[in-house]
């Protein structure tokens, strides 16, 4: 640029009055305006640094008339922050704003217009909406892509009137725009209005789809995200459909922008539940992989998504980056949420063939300096040993190692794994026992703790002074945790019923059985304690029976999402929803919820999954404040339709003039043999017995643990009115 | 989609604040400043609060802010935010606090022309210079002529250049940059655990008119060819390279590259923007030639002392040299004295606030080789904190030459005057903070 700004000055705060006498002054003897330029982005640094400088909007309004853009600009940037709160004196500026509406240069009628739409007040939309319809139809394609967005910001203003005044369908003709932009910013458009939950229904029929599609070449990279997101809205009523859409836009992996690969991956990843052409969905899957591990060397903010986004990508399409496992290895200087959303995908795709490399990796990392990332480190090594029974050992004897360090972060990891390696694998490891017990003291953590008692209680017969390790144990007994007191009693249970001659086991069962029942606060705790005491005064055998029951096996299919909910995520693939793996209509307040439409081309397992979208209403919370005009909640409607507003024009494409009907009644196709099943079945289901006798059995889900540190929304615990932020 | 945009300094102060939509008040800063700035801890680029979510991107002590309330489409957002900074280093030179407050109307201008109604719109650098500028424009003088012509080419299929007779140069030349990055990973047994390549082709082109590019490179594409669809890829490798041909896993291009003649005949053709841009990106990680070899071999001597020895030997053509090699070993964090020892070339320290030595070579030529020995002198302590052992790092540049085996083949120019052009090409491979080995 020629000169650099020294505008940086202008960063003080200053007076209302002063600033209005320095706009008087420039009335006059202002050469070239730079009196006026100076005062104004005065005050423009002033709004910036949060100071109120509406009482001058009478003084400022007057500077429209200076011919520089540069001070319209900042005029109308001005407007933009306080036109709402002075609906009284808006009317002021109303005749310029018409005046540029029809100016002959383009990007003032865009301006102007553009301007227009951020004040969303009666005043000004009521002088906006003729203009805007012009606008649609202005021979300049930057006004009509300019007009496209001002519809959706009309909308969200006041969808009736935006209705009534035609413009839906204004917008709708825009997509069949000669213009690539235009149709990109049309579509956006409608997506946004599509998503409301008192909008219009938008969705696509193929002729439009294809007419979308066929822009693409021509839109800006982030036209083309607004496209590819669109075809979401379109439901392949033939597997050939599916098919030939996929083929045409899978050439955008390789972008260079991100969002269109990761919404390109969105788009196929829905399309193929719609297709059956077995070789073509390898293909598809195939072709996914590289361009996902590319991004693993953009911005690490992009990397984050990208892998948030691949966790769930290989859990419905196991195949996709089936042998990458290398690729996400942490590097030492990876920001720690990275890190920790690859330690998570080193875990899926482990599996016996690179096991020892993902051995050696995690080991290292459990060496590393970040609490959180080398704690999940050894929960990992744990989770392996589970997972992969061919790496157990070297898992057990890597763990052993951890244990040796003495570092009591690491110890309490480790103890807390082991206890589901041993119920994994009965019989097998409790040789090590020996040098768990050494590491007693070390433990201070419940969750560690407890799991430790599990063991004692569990191996009592086999630890010769099970009892003194648990009488030791049960000196801190009243102060500690709820979930180590249980964890003690159901131990020291477990231990009388093993050693029920020795004195001190009998001793000790009495004394924890008199604490839980005569001074324990907690009814769980209290209620347990009476009911081991009355079956052991039954009948002791039988309670031995039940207490030392064979416990259902411990697998790693509770920590895998199953396939309908996956299907579900997967449509929001790239957005906040896929990062939390969190439907957005979970934690967002209305917000669009997606599913899997059913048509003749879904295939049968993706049907026989699918979980239809119930719209539902967040929790209800009493009295909800919004702030501003923003959209008002609808009202508590249990149909689980859209609630459609009876005079409501359907945006179906098909109403569109270019095309045919499109709509080929389904014949042989419809029975959709899935033949996915194979590729994402590499374990079988698992249905978790409902009689888990196992009094410790809620401990057990270590895992339940692990996923619940994942990132996710800060969540309202307290107050419900705090779900949104209302400032 | 975007609410509302801030940029923020380290102080949390606001510099820039555009709100796209009405479902936030300014005071939103507020909460970012609470949650992120003032937070010694973030963990995470983004937070959700409630139903309102903070996307933040750092670059010079900046945060970079933007904030929604619907389910965006997070990797749009952080890709605006990227290219908002870049538009920003393209205007002002840089990008920091000075060169925001300096601008910050241009700024506006930029984030109100880029972004309308929270949707990323035009944003390529040569258009949006052709009428956002730090120059004053007087509007009436401005004929309407040249505006439609702007538009037109704001909204055009080649957004990212100005029409053909606006760009005219004496000299017709274009400069490829081939710069990789190589990531190695070696374990302290001497074998490498990872290597690859992060290539980048960045690509200056100042050329009249509208000129068609044809870009070559001797690559064979990995990834299958062949027809989709009914007939099923086929699995042949589509060879074209001949013998050195380099295997790519994956590359993607820049915007004015047409992707579908890349997936017909892997052609990469082009009506490049004018000026700098990434024209593509790529990545291999097969037949990696590392530039440097490390050898470390370090040992605690007790709990009082642990000895260093690190050899450097290069494994390219003595022609060739690696330039501002700097190598970073990391030292116990109860180190209280480090001696150091140089066999060879370069200079060592220890650097206590760092707890490295770093050794420093300005230049190194292929087929050498320098070893550096050292003595840690460690206090006792005590904690019985293990210490990490973070890894080895090298950094270096090694010019004209590439680690994934990658030439351009050609790059030809067609424009319709006809003119000569001369192309100019060079290499760079250099080490990003990722070529690292275990000891």
């Amino acid at each position: 640029m020629s000169q650099p700004g020294q505008d940086a000055k202008f960063f003080q705060r200053g007076k209302i009055e002063e600033f209005r006498a320095e706009l008087l002054a420039a009335e006059t003897k202002d050469k070239k305006f730079v009196k006026r330029k100076t005062v104004l982005k005065k005050i423009v640094a002033n709004i910036t640094m949060g100071m109120d400088m509406s009482p001058l909007f009478p003084d400022v309004v007057q500077c429209l008339g200076t011919p520089l853009l540069e001070i319209k600009k900042m005029v109308y940037l001005f407007l933009v922050s306080y036109g709402r709160s002075k609906p009284d004196q808006i009317h002021l500026v109303i005749p310029n704003f018409l005046q540029d509406c029809n100016d002959r240069n383009p990007l003032i009628r865009a301006l102007a217009i553009r301007t227009m739409s951020y004040i969303p007040i009666p005043v000004v939309t009521e002088a906006l909406s003729d203009n805007l319809r012009h606008a649609l139809k202005d021979r300049d394609p930057y006004v009509r892509k300019t007009a496209a967005i001002c519809v959706a910001k009309l909308y969200s203003a006041d969808p009736r009137k935006a209705e009534r005044g035609g413009f839906v369908e204004l917008l709708r003709d825009l997509m069949l725009d000669s213009n690539a932009t235009v149709v990109a910013n049309a579509v956006a458009a409608l997506s946004e209005i599509g998503d409301r939950q008192d909008g219009v229904i938008f969705k696509l029929n193929l002729a439009t789809a294809n007419k979308l599609l066929a822009a693409i070449p021509e839109s800006s990279e982030w036209g083309q995200i607004y496209i590819l997101d669109s075809l979401l809205r379109y439901v392949p009523e033939r597997h050939t459909d599916a098919e030939m859409m996929a083929e045409r836009i899978i050439v955008q992996l390789q972008h260079g922008n991100s969002a269109v690969i990761l919404t390109t991956i969105k788009a196929l990843l829905y399309l193929m539940n719609y297709m059956e052409n077995r070789q073509l969905i390898d293909y598809i899957c195939k072709k996914m992989g590289p361009p996902l591990v590319t991004l693993l060397s953009s911005g690490p903010e992009v990397q984050y998504v990208a892998l948030r986004n691949i966790l769930l990508i290989i859990q419905r399409r196991p195949t996709v980056l089936k042998n990458d496992v290398r690729v996400f290895f942490c590097k030492y200087n990876d920001p720690i949420y990275i890190k920790l959303a690859k330690l998570e995908i080193m875990y899926r795709l482990a599996r016996a063939e690179n096991a020892k490399e993902v051995l050696a990796e995690l080991q290292e990392y459990a060496s590393e300096v970040d609490l959180d990332f080398v704690r999940k480190a050894v929960r990992s090594i744990g989770r392996l040993a589970i997972k992969v029974e061919a790496a157990a050992d070297d898992c057990i004897q890597a763990l052993l190692d951890l244990i040796e360090t003495k570092v009591t972060y690491v110890v309490q990891e480790a103890v807390i794994v082991i206890k589901d390696i041993f119920r994994r694998y009965p019989g097998k490891y409790e040789g090590i026992i020996p040098n768990l017990c050494e590491n007693l003291d070390a433990l201070d953590e419940p969750e560690a703790k407890a799991s430790m008692v599990w063991i004692l209680g569990q191996y009592a017969n086999i630890i010769d002074n099970a009892d003194e390790l648990l009488d030791d144990l049960c000196y801190t007994f009243l102060e500690e945790s709820t979930e180590v007191q249980l964890a003690l009693l159901t131990a020291v249970v477990k231990l009388f019923v093993y050693k029920s001659k020795v004195d001190k086991a009998k001793e000790l069962v009495h004394k924890v059985l008199k604490w839980t029942t005569e001074e324990a606060d907690n009814p769980d705790l209290r209620d347990r304690g009476f009911m081991y005491w009355r079956m052991l005064a039954i009948n002791p055998t039988v309670a031995g029976e039940i207490v030392l029951s064979e416990k259902p096996p411990i697998t790693t299919d509770s920590d895998r999402m199953d396939r309908g909910a996956l299907d579900q995520l997967l449509l929001h693939t790239g957005t906040l929803g896929s990062i939390y793996h969190k439907n957005p209509e979970t934690f967002i307040r209305n917000a669009a919820g997606k599913a899997l439409k059913d048509s003749p081309a879904l295939n049968a397992h993706s049907r026989a999954v699918l979980i239809p979208l119930a719209r539902t209403q967040l929790p209800s919370m009493g009295p909800i404040v919004v702030a501003g005009p923003g959209p008002t909640e609808p009202q508590a409607q249990s149909s689980p339709v859209a609630p459609l507003p009876p005079a409501k024009t359907d945006v179906d494409t098909s109403a569109l003039p270019t095309q045919s009907s499109q709509l080929i009644s389904p014949t042989q196709d419809d029975v959709a043999n899935d033949q996915d099943e194979t590729e994402e079945d590499d374990e079988p289901p698992h249905s978790r017995q409902a009689s888990n006798l196992d009094p410790y059995s809620n401990l057990d889900n270590a895992f339940g643990g692990y996923l619940a540190d994942e990132p996710r929304p800060m969540a309202s615990r307290q107050h419900d009115d705090d779900d949104d932020l209302l400032f | 989609m975007i609410s509302a945009f801030f940029i923020f300094n380290q102080k949390g102060e606001v510099l820039i604040s555009r709100l796209y939509r009405t479902d936030f008040k300014r005071s939103i800063a507020d909460v970012f400043r609470i949650q992120v700035v003032s937070n010694p801890d973030v963990r995470s680029p983004l937070i959700t609060l409630g139903s309102t979510s903070f996307f933040h991107v750092r670059v010079n002590n900046l945060y970079v802010v933007a904030v929604t309330k619907t389910n965006a489409n997070a990797a749009l957002v952080f890709e605006f935010c990227y290219r908002f900074i870049n538009i920003c280093k393209s205007y002002f030179g840089k990008m920091d606090e000075e060169s925001i407050k300096n601008n910050f109307v241009v700024v506006y201008e930029l984030v109100d022309e880029i972004n309308d109604f929270g949707y990323p719109q035009n944003s390529e650098i040569d258009t949006l210079k052709t009428y956002i500028t730090t120059e004053s424009v007087v509007s009436a003088t401005q004929a309407p002529e040249v505006s439609s012509r702007i538009t037109a080419q704001a909204t055009g299929a080649t957004s990212w250049r100005r029409s053909g007779d606006d760009v005219k140069y004496k000299k017709n030349e274009a400069f490829v940059d081939v710069v990789e990055v190589v990531n190695w990973m070696g374990s302290a047994k001497g074998t490498t655990l990872r290597a690859d390549v992060d290539g980048h082709i960045q690509m200056r082109a100042y050329l009249s008119g509208t000129p068609e590019c044809k870009f070559g490179l001797n690559d064979k594409l990995v990834i299958d060819r062949g027809a989709v669809g009914t007939s099923g890829p086929s699995s042949g490798l589509a060879d074209r390279g001949g013998g050195d041909a380099v295997e790519l896993d994956d590359c993607q291009f820049h915007q004015c590259v047409r992707l579908n003649d890349f997936d017909a005949d892997r052609s990469i053709s082009f009506i490049p923007p004018d000026g700098e841009f990434e024209l593509m990106r790529y990545r291999a990680t097969s037949n990696i030639k590392l530039p440097l070899k490390v050898i470390p071999t370090v040992t605690e001597i007790g709990t009082t002392k642990v000895s260093y020895d690190i050899t450097l030997k290069t494994t390219f053509s003595p022609k060739l040299s690696a330039t501002n090699v700097v190598v970073r070993i990391p030292t116990p964090l109860n180190t209280t004295d480090v001696d150091v020892g140089i066999l060879g070339t370069g200079k060592a320290k220890y650097v206590p606030a760092e707890n490295v030595i770093v050794w420093k070579i300005a230049r190194l030529q292929g087929g050498q080789e320098c070893s550096l020995s050292a003595m840690a002198q460690l206090t006792s302590t005590t904690t019985r904190q293990v210490w990490a052992r973070p890894p080895i790092d090298v950094d270096f540049q090694v010019l004209m030459f590439t680690a994934s085996g990658l030439i351009v083949r050609f790059l030809k120019v067609f424009e319709k005057s006809n003119y000569h052009s001369i192309k100019w090409v060079r290499y760079l491979t250099k080490a990003n903070g990722g070529y690292q080995v275990r000891f």
